[in-house]
């Protein structure tokens, strides 16, 4: 099961940030603090599933930005990393230019969050189903 | 009221902060401007206005009076508002506020809407954060929205279902009917929750589980959707870098080794595919990796064939030898969960294991080092151990002290010869001596004075080692220990291993005075050194009046326990000296033992050895000199009086008329003068038996013996052997009374000879009732190290017809069983 999904860049500021399960909110900014200090510390020759208190987060760095994923033991920690990956894709998809506007548009990458992992788990995978409904809601403000 | 600013121009004004404070001033200030925007109750803005707040909750500031907002967003009408207020309400409210009852009509009205969408908000909210009173009541709504023909809303339906089902454990049985055409779909989502709901449903319930396999017919739906993922062409609907959807691949995986576990007809039919998943998957990718990964996992899991396991284990070993890191931390992981199971095929990849202890990667050396003990066998020790100590100089402090200890499990489990222990124990206490862990210190000593012809070797060692620097505390104390033991040894230049280093006496106390003086050791580590000159004292010669001086300085220290030491050793040179050579004696030889009261007696041995040798020798004197009627009546010194367990009343009032009968003798005070033997005992044979199943089956069973049948009283003993411990016996005595009155007060007491240990529970009661219509029970353990055969004497008193009774018997016809 997924715990968490967090977007941080490298100040340690938190762009995206989504918990599925209850945490304190003084507790989310210490883990946040402690689990992007974890990141940063790795250099590019060690792997990206680090060991942390009783979960393993599994991270991927794009440019200045940390795409850090909390598990258990449940989870295949590389599919979790392909989850990744995919999600980045489909911001891409949406946005263009991925970097720029994801922070201006917080709400619509977490309805893209929501349609690909429901409760911790995945729901859905395809770029395209993922993004029909924010692109009927576009529409609608449009209108 | 100016219009709310839209949420990108907040973010672009928090971005242009430069300090905390800064930022902190802004957001209050767009606070107080939300909440008397909420209070205005306009219903343009809100929508914006929460959005706002989601983000400065996001940056860790309190949102809380945004919440009741969130349901009245969600209650509206449109689409964009309903879309925050259900996002909101997701971040913002969870079960332990009460305000989120509020939205189960909501979400009871919106899982009814006609627009699939506001269906699927609807769905996603109850299943991230409903609480169980709202899924009992909108179980029945999310059940009727699992059967629709949707597909969009299928699959949140699926999983929101998982989430009831978390919650609410009993209402499974509710979803059951509506899976059976889910895996119908040629949808892929909703495969894919589908999956997880049948994982989830089989995880938490047996019979599930059970049903599943028997009646759906599950397997060959999994097997024959996997087959068709495998097989399909290229499918750009869901392919990841060349491989068809490999997410639902990674589950319906997983939900097979559920189905698999422990059972021989599902593992069979998957054998097929798992073998054609094995080796039809490209491993160029991280991709590919990911499911072969999971394949191996499965295949370790279920009862596969052995063939299939061997290909797993190689799938595993070629990822040891990937480049990519990722791949290798993931290998040594599986390979060190199946390393139980598949031991002689693991064994195969050792030196790659053993490579990557030098990876740069600290969760790959942590893996590898686990695994690396793991592997450690006979034949290996040799080789393996010098990876290892090169492993532990050179390693992380965090990994130090669980390399210690189990680089110490492990010569001691295999060590192919006594010096060779010796040395590698030498060698890890002076690479990482402060990481060791206490406990390694005794069982170090105790090692040594069993290797009877190594001590002057090692006590060499150790006294150059600890030559140049005492910083490191388990170091110095095994080596202060050693030296206080096998002095002389030391200065007559006996080692026959090693050339025999010229030491004398004054530089052997040098050494042991500077570890007393110095700061860096602890105050355990003084005691060690004060003990260990004290025994210098008798087997050195010239240099006693310095050892006394020594001793006398520390009379007067700070620290009590080593003031305590040096005063009674003072006494000894002092009062005791004609008993001083005898109390320093050497050390005998320690058995290694697990169970805890010879441990304490250890211990004691290590580091007290004058103050508990001094204690037998009063305690001896005192038995022989009393006149006791017991003994007396017994007939005999060679028996020895019982005690009764303490902690029970009942059996105390016996063992206080046994006291009282034995005179000043203090069984039940201070363990002072008692031989301390006997006060652990009655523990153990409480620990031992009380807290394992011991009992024999009772058909294997020793036959009972009438004990003693006289006037009407008539006493059975039933015999059961402890399982775990061999030399205790468990009597249970019954005793009957077949006259036509009752027996009152009774109290059974026994002795035994003096090499079995006796412990009497209290009993059930102390009526015995007449015609033989109740009896009663006593539970008697006797521990019989010696196994020699069993033989008591007891005494009954009872009140019977008015007046009191009494009565001794031997009991000789224990049947062989019970004691052999």
């Amino acid at each position: 099961m997924i715990k968490f999904f967090l977007m941080v860049n490298k100040q340690g500021q938190t762009r995206l940030s989504r918990y599925y399960e209850h945490v304190e909110i003084p507790k989310r900014t210490m883990l946040e603090a402690e689990v992007i200090k974890n990141c940063l510390s790795r250099s590019k020759e060690q792997c990206s599933f680090i060991e942390y208190k009783d979960f393993k987060l599994v991270y991927r760095q794009y440019a200045a930005l940390f795409i850090v994923v909390g598990i258990n033991e449940t989870e295949n920690e590389m599919a979790v990393y392909e989850l990744i990956h995919n999600f980045v894709e489909v911001l891409d998809r949406y946005f263009s230019r991925v970097k720029c506007f994801i922070m201006f548009n917080l709400d619509r990458v977490h309805i893209i969050l929501d349609e690909m992992v429901l409760n911790g788990c995945i729901v859905e995978t395809n770029k395209n189903r993922i993004l029909a409904p924010l692109l009927v809601l576009d529409k609608m403000a449009e209108s | 009221m100016p219009a709310p600013i839209r949420l990108r121009e907040l973010i672009r004004t928090i971005r242009t902060a430069r300090t905390q404070a800064e930022e902190r001033e802004m957001i209050q200030k767009e606070c107080a401007a939300i909440r008397s925007s909420f209070r205005e109750e306009d219903n343009t803005y809100r929508c914006r206005n929460v959005a706002k707040l989601l983000y400065m909750h996001m940056l860790g500031y309190p949102a809380h009076f945004g919440q009741l907002e969130c349901l009245k967003l969600i209650a509206s009408q449109k689409f964009t508002d309903k879309r925050i207020g259900y996002l909101g309400a997701m971040l913002l409210l969870d079960e332990r506020q009460d305000v989120h009852l509020l939205m189960t009509n909501c979400i009871k009205n919106d899982l009814n809407h006609s627009t699939q969408y506001v269906q699927g908000l609807a769905l996603c909210t109850l299943g991230c954060m409903g609480s169980s009173e709202m899924c009992r009541d909108l179980a029945g709504e999310v059940e009727k929205l699992l059967k629709t023909s949707n597909s969009y809303l299928r699959k949140k339906a699926a999983l929101c279902a998982v989430h009831v089902i978390r919650k609410v454990p009993e209402l499974m049985e509710m979803f059951l009917p509506a899976t059976k055409t889910l895996l119908n779909e040629k949808n892929h989502g909703v495969l894919h929750t589908s999956v997880v709901l049948l994982t989830e449903m089989c995880e938490r319930s047996p019979d599930m589980l059970a049903h599943f396999r028997k009646n759906e017919k599950l397997v060959p739906q999994l097997v024959r959707i996997l087959k068709n993922l495998i097989m399909s062409g290229y499918s750009p609907e869901h392919d990841v870098s060349g491989i068809s959807d490999p997410f639902l691949q990674v589950r319906i995986l997983r939900l097979l080794r559920i189905l698999g576990r422990n059972d021989d007809d599902s593992s069979e039919a998957m054998n097929d595919i798992l073998a054609q998943v094995a080796t039809n998957t490209e491993t160029s990718k991280n991709v590919g990796n990911a499911i072969l990964y999971e394949t191996v996992l499965t295949i370790m899991d279920i009862r596969s064939e052995s063939g299939l396991r061997v290909l797993a284990i190689n799938i595993l070993g070629r990822f040891l030898l990937n480049n990519d890191k990722n791949i290798r931390y993931v290998a040594l992981t599986s390979l060190l969960k199946t390393v139980q199971t598949d031991h002689n095929a693991v064994q195969r990849h050792r030196s790659t294991i053993v490579d990557c202890l030098k990876d740069l990667d600290v969760s790959i050396k942590r893996r590898a080092m686990e695994l690396s003990f793991a592997l450690v066998n006979g034949n290996n020790i040799r080789g393996m151990m010098k990876e290892l100590l090169y492993f532990l100089d050179s390693c992380e402090p965090e990994f130090k002290a669980d390399c210690a200890s189990g680089i110490f499990l492990a010569a001691e489990k295999y060590a192919p010869s006594k010096r060779w222990h010796i040395d590698t124990i030498m060698r890890v206490l002076t690479t990482a001596g402060s990481y060791v862990r206490d406990d390694a210190v005794p069982n170090l000593i105790q090692l040594i004075t069993n290797s009877v012809e190594m001590h002057a070797y090692t006590v060499q060692r150790l006294y150059k080692a600890i030559l140049g620097d005492y910083s490191q505390q388990p170091l110095v104390q095994v080596a202060s220990w050693c030296m206080g033991e096998y002095g002389d040894l030391l200065i007559s230049g006996q080692c026959e291993e090693e050339e025999p280093v010229q030491v004398t006496e004054e530089e052997v106390l040098d050494i042991l005075e500077s570890v007393l003086i110095s700061n860096m050791s602890a105050s355990v580590t003084r005691g060690y050194a004060l003990t260990a000159i004290m025994k210098l004292s008798t087997r050195f010669t010239c240099t006693v009046n310095r050892i006394k001086k020594v001793v006398s300085i520390y009379g007067s220290s700070i620290d009590v326990e080593l003031q305590q030491r040096a005063v009674e050793y003072n006494a000894l040179f002092k009062k005791y000296d004609h008993m001083r050579s005898a109390l320093l004696e050497r050390m005998p030889v320690m058995e290694k033992v697990t169970n805890g009261p010879t441990e304490i007696v250890q211990t004691n041995g290590e580091t007290e050895p004058a103050v508990l040798e001094t204690k037998p020798p009063p305690s001896a004197l005192q038995p022989a000199s009393q006149a006791n009627d017991l003994l007396d009546l017994l007939g005999g010194s060679d028996i020895t009086p019982v005690i009764p367990a303490a902690p029970t009343s009942k059996p105390a009032s016996a063992g206080g008329e046994l006291l009282d009968l034995l005179g000043d003798l203090n069984l039940t005070g201070s363990p002072a003068s008692v031989p301390t033997s006997q006060i652990s005992q009655p523990a153990f044979l409480l620990d031992g038996l009380s807290s394992q199943p011991l009992f024999n089956d009772i058909a294997a069973g020793i036959p009972s013996i009438t004990a003693y049948s006289k006037n009407g009283l008539k006493i059975e003993f039933t015999f059961e052997r402890s399982n775990t411990n061999p030399s205790v016996t468990v009597i249970t005595i019954q005793a009957s009374n077949n006259t036509e009155l009752d027996m009152t007060d009774f109290v059974f007491q026994a002795a035994v000879p003096k090499t079995f240990q006796l412990q009497l529970l209290s009993p059930s009661s102390s009526i015995i009732p007449a015609f033989n219509t109740g009896t009663i029970t006593q539970v008697i353990k006797v521990l019989n190290p010696q196994k020699q055969q069993l033989r008591m004497r007891i005494k009954l008193t009872y009140n019977h017809k008015g007046s009191a009774m009494q009565d001794l018997a031997e009991v000789n016809n224990f049947p062989p069983q019970s004691w052999q």
